[in-house]
């Protein structure tokens, strides 16, 4: 963003970057490796609903996209108390690759449609005899992860989280801010 | 390529530049006509009437600058709170967190202020030091929904992005030193006049250079006070739309605009004068000025009018629906 705009007041909206998403594979087998977290096969998207008849088209199509697509087991939609949107996807555990590719599909048709902006973060969830649930949290603008591990009465586990930080770095961009590793408390899918 | 349903609104850059441009203009006057008025004549006193009030004016200037969030923390008597400290704070952190998170923006700090006044403002000079305040009477108000407070606080934090209490400090600069110029003339004339024998000041062919100091100074007040006004509105439209952008949502924006407005009257006194000097910050004004002469008062205000905002969020609405 340049000086200019910020003097004029004529901020940009945010553009989400999608590629790094590929990276997650890699991510879960080291997971697997030194943590022995394994992939839950559950994924989520989760965007800003803009207003009007454009968006509610594309989220319309999305939906369908998913259902059709091969292998998926459920697609759920549901709307959280700040009211952003989750699609959350269920496939087989051990199809991760095919969770990723959904996830993806959702996030490129919203930004074909114009709606990339909107797009807050992707979550896919891993479990462990140990970890009850890891997320791995995906920030669209930044273009990096974060670990969110919750534990009950709204407390994150912090030291697994950092834990995991150090585990993931070699494969995943981590998002050197630990301010910006915001909660997302009752995420559908974690 | 993907398409962008962002369209810059042309005609309000536009407008923004040419009141900066203008200001500059009139500083730079300013400044000329002090040179000239000083050059012509060797009064030492008037020559260090204009020092002292540019001395005062910048030492002013930026100490408000510097403090800034200290200043309006103390004067609204708010609170920095974080995520665990009350349901209310964690709603708050809740909410920006999530917005900051769409904006790719650094997050700002939150503070509640306790004030039946439904309302909110952004300050700090930095990214680093700023702070969103949140009055009580917004947070707890049953009338506005999630969606409307996470629309005000959108527009706060596009505040925070433009950088805009830098931008009016720096605005506000000259209007400052001209206002002190005139205000030290003024006692100059008064008392330093008073002083000497009475033959001497007023009866030559000239006229006093504090009085031409006086007017010079007068003027300028005048119109960059204008000036000032006009760009404090244009950048409340300009939040509006990016903080309406934000969330995609520019009705919610729209009706928390006009549940917000509407409570500002019949609010008891002492809270309106309490409240006054953080206005140009506010989300919605609690203080209008005059009350007579629509015009007058659309020309003094720091927000544009309810109809003007509503009118712009509309067309954004329409904009994201095609």
């Amino acid at each position: 963003m340049g000086f200019l705009d910020t003097i004029l007041g004529r901020t940009k909206p945010a553009q989400p970057n999608l590629d790094e998403l590929f990276s997650l594979p890699t991510a879960a087998i080291t997971l697997e490796a030194s943590m022995n977290l394994v992939p839950t096969g559950t994924g989520s998207v989760c965007f800003r609903a803009a207003e009007g008849k454009a968006f509610s088209d594309i989220e319309k199509d999305v939906r369908e996209l998913l259902s059709m697509g091969s292998g998926t087991a459920s697609v759920e939609v549901s709307t959280d108390s700040y009211g952003f949107t989750w699609l959350t996807c269920q496939h087989a555990r051990d199809d991760f690759e095919a969770l990723v590719t959904d996830l993806h599909a959702v996030n490129s048709s919203l930004q074909d449609g114009g709606f990339g902006p909107q797009l807050l973060c992707t979550l896919v969830s891993f479990t462990s005899d140990t970890v009850h649930r890891l997320g791995i949290v995906y920030l669209y603008k930044r273009g990096t992860f974060y670990p969110f591990v919750p534990k009950s009465g709204e407390q994150r586990d912090n030291a697994v989280e950092l834990q995991v930080r150090g585990a993931v770095g070699a494969d995943l961009k981590v998002e050197p801010d630990l301010t910006r590793w915001f909660a997302v408390w009752g995420a559908p899918g974690l | 390529m993907a398409k962008t349903r962002y369209a810059p609104d042309r005609g309000l850059t536009a407008r923004m530049t040419l009141t900066m441009f203008l200001l500059g203009v009139v500083f730079v006057a300013f400044i000329t006509a002090l040179v000239l008025i000083l050059g012509a004549t060797n009064r030492v006193s008037s020559g260090g009437i204009v020092f002292i009030a540019v001395l005062v004016g910048l030492a002013l200037t930026v100490g408000s600058f510097w403090y800034s969030d200290k200043i309006a923390l103390s004067t609204a008597r708010a609170v920095v709170v974080g995520p665990q400290d009350s349901p209310g704070a964690a709603r708050l952190h809740g909410i920006v967190d999530r917005l900051v998170a769409l904006a790719n923006m650094p997050k700002p700090r939150l503070a509640i202020a306790p004030s039946p006044m439904l309302n909110a403002f952004a300050t700090g000079r930095n990214e680093k030091t700023s702070v969103l305040v949140v009055t009580t009477g917004l947070l707890n108000n049953p009338s506005l929904d999630d969606r409307e407070l996470e629309a005000i606080l959108a527009h706060e934090l596009s505040h925070v992005a433009h950088k805009d209490v830098a931008v009016m400090t720096i605005a506000s600069f000259l209007g400052i030193i001209a206002g002190l110029l005139v205000r030290f003339a003024f006692y100059s004339e008064l008392f330093g006049g008073g002083g000497r024998s009475n033959n001497s000041n007023n009866n030559g062919g000239a006229l006093p250079v504090v009085l031409i100091v006086l007017v010079v100074g007068i003027v300028t007040y005048a119109v960059s006070f204008l000036l000032i006004r006009l760009l404090s509105r244009y950048r409340e439209l300009a939040a509006d739309r990016a903080g309406a952008l934000l969330t995609g949502q520019p009705s919610a924006l729209a009706s928390a605009l006009q549940k917000v407005s509407g409570s500002m009257q019949g609010i008891p006194n002492k809270d309106l004068r309490t409240a006054e000097p953080l206005n140009a910050f506010y989300f919605v004004p609690a203080f209008k000025a005059g009350g007579k002469g629509v015009s007058l008062n659309g020309l003094f205000s720091t927000h544009p009018s309810l109809e003007r905002r509503l009118r712009q969020l509309s067309e954004i609405s329409e904009q994201l629906s095609r």
